[in-house]
């Protein structure tokens, strides 16, 4: 099967959950990339380490502008042949992942976690649904599919090989949407929703003067940090950080959540995550139901006991 | 302006998730519904924000059956102007998309705004499924919005930050957490939006183009394997001998 997977740029870099997404394109099919932006063309190449046998470059493109995205990957379409179309379920694959569907009349699956089910002449997708709580098993009825993968659901494909580079200009002229600015967060870890480590905390550190010992764990594991939503209401702490049913789902190898309650809604973004552990003075808070490993006790306590425990299990590992 | 505010349906957010019919069925027994939080607490809130500040209309649209109806007089009572429901079980996003599209299109609005995703079936996609049916700009994402004229500023979450953008009218949006506060109705709204007009339409003939073929649930968790407050070594290594994630 022909696969083509939409891979964003930023900075000249591709993000990292397009590359994941290549990995899942590859473990569908023969694997064309489609991108846009400044990358070098030996980064491009690169890409064939997940799975691409081919990438095909759009210069003249450098921000997202849904409309013209849509046109692009609509014409790679029309060279590659391809029937399926994979996106990152990100806030760019969010924007146009439906769009390039309804343009081409092709299905579109959101939040899928694993790769179509094709037995019977059929192409069933498990999904996300429900925040996290369930699992529908989406058919697509269609000839052509497009596909947005969640990422950290598979592990990433690693091969050693280089994917054909080539340029790419289909006539993407349109108006619509100008970026007129972008603030990207500082520092070098990854954004909440890429991140495989994540330090959160709640409304149990009592004030936001007390996250110097959550922002020391994150740095000590290299993580990003989160928090629950009153935290993130009440101003203690920037709205991007808030996860949960109403704030960023999550799914990353290892979630810490010092001082969070667990409320439903709390757990609906998080449960997704490979490992959970949960620091709380109360042995009755609710997301104890939900870790893997707890400790009962004061995050005040554990947190700069468990950043000295890294430190030293980082250096005695190098 | 004239702004349409596309509002659905959701189980509470504590609604326990169960399903029937062999799996295939939402079990809706015992089930709340709330109108879908960031239909209303952003999309609904901000429409209402700045008709009251620039004049204008709210109308929202729902595809649903009359099951919708409670959830569609919320809005009202919220305030917004008028409502319509499509008469049709709203089947895949495609579908919805197809339905209010087509409406949209006959009666044209300067933004038509979704919520970022529905919080049951997460799908995210029938604002994106709109704006390419009407051949419109589709701002996702959407944390704030100012009009000036035709002339719309937008913040927006991408991956790792935010971007500033503009676009002219007529464009679709899908609303985040930011762009608004929750509004709870008062009295006085709840009793106009009695007599408020819900009009209800038959639907377009449309395509389904995805089918839910059965559900599931994530396979229950191991009991929570606890670790003494003093020994953070032991859950470090743990972590990296048992869990293999640092
Ligand atoms: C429609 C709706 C949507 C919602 N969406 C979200 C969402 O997306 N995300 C979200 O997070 N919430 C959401 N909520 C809110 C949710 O219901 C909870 O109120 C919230 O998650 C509680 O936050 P918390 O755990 O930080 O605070 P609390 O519930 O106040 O919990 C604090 C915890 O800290 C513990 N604690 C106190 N002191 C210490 C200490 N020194 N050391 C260790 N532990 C300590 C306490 O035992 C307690 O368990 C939503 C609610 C509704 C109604
Ligand atoms: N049946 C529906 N009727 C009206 N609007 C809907 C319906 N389903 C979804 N929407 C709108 O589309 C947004 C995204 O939904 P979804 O693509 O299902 O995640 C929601 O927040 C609503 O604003």
């Amino acid at each position: 099967m022909s696969v083509l997977v939409f891979v964003e740029s930023k900075n000249g870099k591709a993000v990292k959950a397009g590359l994941e997404a290549i990995s899942y394109g590859k473990r569908i099919g023969d694997t064309t990339v489609i991108t846009f932006g400044s990358a070098s063309t030996e980064d491009l190449a690169a890409m064939g380490k997940y799975g691409a046998a081919k990438v095909l470059v759009c210069r003249s493109i450098n921000e997202v502008n849904d409309q013209q995205l849509t046109k692009l990957i609509a014409a790679a379409v029309d060279d590659t042949n391809a029937e399926t179309i994979v996106l990152a379920q990100d806030p760019t694959g969010k924007a146009i992942g439906p769009r390039v569907a309804a343009r081409l009349g092709a299905g579109h699956v959101s939040s899928a976690v694993d790769i179509p089910d094709t037995s019977n002449n059929g192409f069933v997708v498990k999904t996300n649904v429900f925040s996290g709580k369930a699992f529908a098993h989406v058919a697509v009825n269609t000839a052509k599919k497009v596909i947005a993968y969640t990422p950290n659901s598979l592990p990433v494909n690693s091969e050693e090989s280089t994917a054909e580079v080539m340029e790419f200009s289909p006539d993407v002229n349109t108006g619509g949407i100008t970026v007129k600015e972008r603030k990207l967060q500082e520092g070098s870890v990854a954004p909440l929703p890429e991140a495989e480590l994540v330090v959160s905390a709640g409304r149990g550190l009592k004030g936001p003067e007390n996250w110097g010992i959550v922002e020391d764990l994150a740095n000590s594991l290299g993580a990003t940090t989160a928090c629950s939503r009153p935290v993130a209401d009440i101003g203690w702490r920037p709205h991007h950080e808030h996860v949960g049913q109403t704030g960023i789902a999550i799914r990353p190898n290892l979630y810490i959540a010092a001082g969070i309650s667990g409320a439903i809604q709390h757990l609906a973004g998080v449960n997704g995550s490979k490992t959970i552990v949960v620091i709380n003075t109360d042995p009755e808070a609710p997301f104890f139901k939900a870790a893997d490993y707890g400790i009962i006790g004061d995050a005040f306590e554990v947190l700069p006991k468990l950043t000295e425990a890294i430190k030293k299990f980082k250096a005695s590992n190098n | 302006m004239k702004l349409l505010v596309c509002i659905s349906k959701a189980p509470d957010t504590t609604a326990k998730i169960a399903f029937t019919d062999g799996n295939t069925k939402f079990d809706e027994n015992g089930v709340q519904f709330i109108v879908n939080p960031y239909d209303e607490w952003y999309a609904l809130v901000r429409a209402l924000e700045l008709t009251e500040a620039n004049g204008g209309t709210v109308t929202t649209i729902t595809v649903g059956t009359n099951s919708d109806d409670p959830t569609i007089r919320k809005a009202l009572a919220i305030g917004a102007t008028d409502a319509v429901r499509i008469d049709a079980v709203p089947k895949d996003a495609y579908y919805v998309a197809n339905q209010i599209a087509s409406y949209a299109k006959i009666h044209g609005y300067d933004i038509v705004m979704t919520g970022k995703e529905t919080i049951n079936y997460n799908g995210a996609q029938v604002g994106a499924m709109i704006a390419e049916i009407l051949d419109q700009p589709f701002v996702s994402l959407a944390t704030k919005l100012d009009l000036q004229e035709n002339t719309a500023t937008l913040e927006r979450d991408v991956s790792g930050g935010v971007e500033i953008v503009e676009v002219s009218t007529p464009f679709v949006l899908s609303a985040a957490k930011g762009m608004s506060e929750q509004r709870i109705p008062n009295m006085r709204g709840i009793m106009a939006a009695r007599t408020k007009p819900l009009q209800v339409i038959e639907p377009v003939a449309s395509e389904e183009l995805t089918s839910v073929v059965s559900y599931s649930m994530p396979d229950s968790k191991a009991a929570c394997k606890y670790v003494d407050a003093e020994n953070a070594e032991e859950l470090i290594h743990l972590l990296h001998t048992e869990a293999k994630v640092i």
